[in-house]
């Protein structure tokens, strides 16, 4: 073990080559494409023993990574936004082929307008796939996660890819200190990928991918994608009581700060939570009791740890760095569908912020705060609110001045 | 391949070609079937005639990567045709798909992790319009990397699967559910096929062929020479389809014949970019005798005989035959 000052991609690739992932098919995009530029220095140097091929499109690297699984290789592949929906027909095919891909997805806004700093819309567009998804706040966390989903996605009980998100800039290009494992240590952790349900050799026959006529099959799969996707719930668990045994960390489905005693709690996921946890700091020293919970397994959604960590609290203030256009937050709604039902679930307002990578200052946290506290005292959680400050919107209205548009 | 041939060097240019065991007749075909009947697939499917030939060459150690089409319907879970391995993919990226499993099994191998008497072929199957259109970037990636595979494209000259549209595969004057004749647009299609080979041999792929279901001694001959080079090794195969072209489903052979015969169909092979051809009919027949019992080019006859049109593809397909100065 030692320890590195590494960005988040750099993290990324060292978890891919202490997993001792056998393929990697690659196609650049920004932020991501430090991570397989890494990788190919490795390979090429002879520190990792990897099979490393350029495709000619996101869509062909999917598919590659997909069938290299399916034969029985430990296969790994990065992608960003535009990438990402390039492919998007894959990730529905390979997450159907049960196969234990890992992907990093470094988050960027989606085009139009193109842009490339974070939101979550492109990780966000693939939830309903199949594909599970971790999504990471710190650059050991991506490391960490990395090595977590090759043990989490090849247990026979779950079968299918994985998705380890990481913020573009935020985390993708920033340096943290990262305590990097000996290999020994994380081949005890992650012993090799041997599949019995899905692989191609001359003496054994099997026809993967195979059409299915009408819903009798098509069902009977889905369903089963679905309950293996429900058994990689408990699985996680197992999978992070070993991983704190072996290597000290210990990552649940949700991080709690200052959650238990919170009256008022802010949920976030990824890089930014950490700019949520110093408003946490604030609003505690004005007197405020709030808390953060951090969401780090999307998929499955931890149902369960959700509701035990925020029912009986004031109010909630889901802050979604994403907007479905035409209904608002997405993990808003899902939050709102999972307490729906429970006889204390707290009040649940929305914000939209930090949408194409823009910074949610302190202020805007502290705004977000008092909303949530008046909410719950006049027990309304109005409707969602698009975070601009007026100093961004003077800015704007500056900007099209000059270009003679105002 | 080993032990198969002997060793021919090719003078000036210091390239090692094999002498094939080549069978003179269809008594030669390999007797084994690695494709069962019983498919989905339409009577007198000209294309699953080319398959079941194709199959008989590479053996039972393959896995057939398939792209959207009519062949997907060929695996319907829980059954499959084949001896070997299937793995459907998506339309646009087979190739890619072959390149995955061609790359892990190499890995595999390599590690000590798989016996090297489990490797397999690498067979890519597609239509047209998944080899002639979407997946146009995939195959060319594919064999600018010198994979190791092999392609079928059984080319029925439309999109089949979705009920005969137009594909960049489709001739001219073809009428199908996206090109048809109308007062407007009399002739139907009114663009040329792609020149698939041309595009694929501008690669220099190391074997490229164009065969027949019709043909199938060419066929079985061009597989056993593809075989001995480590590449990509290319195959399109004008395939009749009933349905789409209409016609009878007992027609499928003598139609795949009559396209060579009038010339429409050029029976040739390209090794390293140097094209053959194979089968060169002594005597031409008109185009027309191919066109005229073809439902797809009915209009081109009736209510009146589109005379320009007709005289284009008669055009069209001796130019090709004079520009390679094989028209006797
Ligand atoms: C991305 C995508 N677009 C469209 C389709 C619909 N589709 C399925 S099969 C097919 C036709 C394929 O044509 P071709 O490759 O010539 O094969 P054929 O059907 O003729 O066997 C199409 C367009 C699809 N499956 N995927
Ligand atoms: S539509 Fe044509 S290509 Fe498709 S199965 Fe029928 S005959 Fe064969
Ligand atoms: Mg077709």
């Amino acid at each position: 073990m030692r320890k590195e000052m590494l960005t988040g991609n750099a993290a990324a690739a060292w978890g891919v080559r202490l997993a001792e992932v056998d393929y990697i098919p690659v196609y650049p995009i920004t932020p991501q494409t430090e991570i397989i530029e890494t990788l190919a220095r490795w390979i090429s140097d002879g520190v990792m023993d990897s099979k490393y091929v350029t495709m000619d499109s996101e869509h062909s690297m999917l598919t590659a990574a997909g069938s290299a699984s399916a034969t029985g290789a430990r296969a790994f592949t990065a992608t960003s936004s535009q990438g990402l929906l390039y492919g998007f027909e894959m990730l529905y095919a390979v997450a159907g082929w049960r196969v234990p891909l890992v992907m990093a997805n470094v988050s960027r806004g989606l085009s139009s307008p193109i842009t490339l700093e974070p939101d979550h819309n492109d990780v966000l567009a693939a939830r309903d796939t199949g594909f599970l998804q971790i999504h990471c706040e710190t650059c050991q966390e991506v490391l960490d996660s990395i090595l977590m989903a090759y043990r989490l996605v090849e247990d026979e009980r779950v079968l299918l890819p994985i998705i380890v998100n990481l913020d573009g800039f935020y985390l993708s290009f920033t340096r943290e200190p990262v305590e990097v494992p000996d290999v020994e240590q994380v081949r005890n952790f992650l012993p090799l990928y041997q599949p019995k349900h899905a692989f191609f050799k001359a003496s054994q026959p099997m026809a993967q991918s195979a059409a299915v006529l009408g819903g009798l099959g098509y069902s009977y799969f889905k369903y089963q994608m679905h309950m293996a996707s429900q058994n990689a719930l408990a699985v996680y668990k197992e999978v992070c009581e070993e991983f704190e045994t072996g290597f000290g960390r210990n990552y649940d489905t949700i991080e709690g700060y200052m959650l238990d005693d919170a009256d008022y709690v802010l949920v976030m996921t990824n890089s930014f939570s950490t700019l949520g946890k110093a408003a946490v700091n604030n609003a505690r020293e004005s007197g405020i009791k709030a808390g953060l919970l951090r969401l780090r397994l999307v998929r499955p959604f931890p149902v369960a740890d959700l509701k035990a960590a925020i029912t009986g609290k004031m109010a909630v203030a889901v802050i979604d760095q994403n907007i479905s256009i035409g209904k608002g937050g997405i993990l808003h709604s899902e939050i709102a569908s999972c307490l729906y039902n429970e006889k204390h679930r707290p009040l649940l307002l929305s914000f939209i912020a930090g949408l194409g990578g823009k910074n949610i200052s302190p202020d805007e946290f502290e705004f977000i705060i008092n909303k949530t506290v008046t909410g719950a005292d006049t027990e309304d959680a109005g409707t969602a609110q698009l975070i601009y400050t007026d100093k961004e919107w003077q800015e704007m209205e500056r900007l099209k001045r000059m270009a003679g548009k105002g | 391949m080993a032990g198969n041939g002997a060793i021919k060097e090719d003078g000036g240019k210091g390239v090692k070609e094999m002498v094939i065991e080549r069978i003179k007749s269809i008594k030669g075909i390999p007797p084994e079937e690695n494709m069962l009947p019983g498919t989905p697939a339409c009577a007198g499917c000209g294309g699953l005639l080319a398959l079941r030939h194709c199959m008989k060459a590479l053996g039972r150690k393959t896995v057939i990567v398939n792209a959207a089409g009519c062949f997907t319907l060929l695996a319907i879970y829980p059954y499959t045709p084949f001896k070997n391995s299937w793995l459907y993919t998506a339309m646009a990226s087979a190739p890619a798909g072959a390149q995955g499993i061609r790359d892990a099994l190499d890995i595999l191998i390599k590690k000590g992790r798989l016996d090297p008497d489990e490797d397999l072929k690498v067979v890519v199957l597609t239509g047209d319009g998944a080899a002639y259109d979407m997946g146009l970037s995939s195959t060319s990636g594919a064999i600018n990397r010198n994979l190791d595979f092999y392609y079928i494209c059984y080319d029925n000259e439309a999109y089949g699967n979705t009920g005969v549209q137009w594909s960049g595969a489709t001739p001219f004057a073809s009428k199908t559910g996206t090109t048809p004749p109308g007062r407007i647009s009399p002739i139907g299609s009114e663009l040329a096929k792609k020149d698939l080979f041309a595009i694929w041999n501008s690669h220099k792929p190391p074997y490229l062929a164009t065969i027949s279901p019709a043909h199938p001694v060419d066929l079985i001959n061009k597989f056993k020479k593809a075989e001995q080079y480590k590449g990509p090794k290319l195959f399109i195969a004008l395939s009749p389809c009933p349905p789409g072209w209409g016609i009878d489903s007992s027609y499928t052979v003598k139609l795949a014949k009559l396209a060579v015969d009038t010339g429409v169909w050029a029976l040739k092979e390209a090794v390293f970019g140097v094209v053959t051809h194979t089968v060169v009919p002594k005597r031409f027949k008109p185009v027309e005798e191919y066109l005229q019992v073809q439902g797809r080019f009915a209009h081109l006859f009736k209510p009146v005989r589109q005379e320009a049109a007709l005289n284009k593809i008669q055009e069209g397909v001796n130019e090709y035959w004079n520009r390679h100065k094989l028209l006797l």
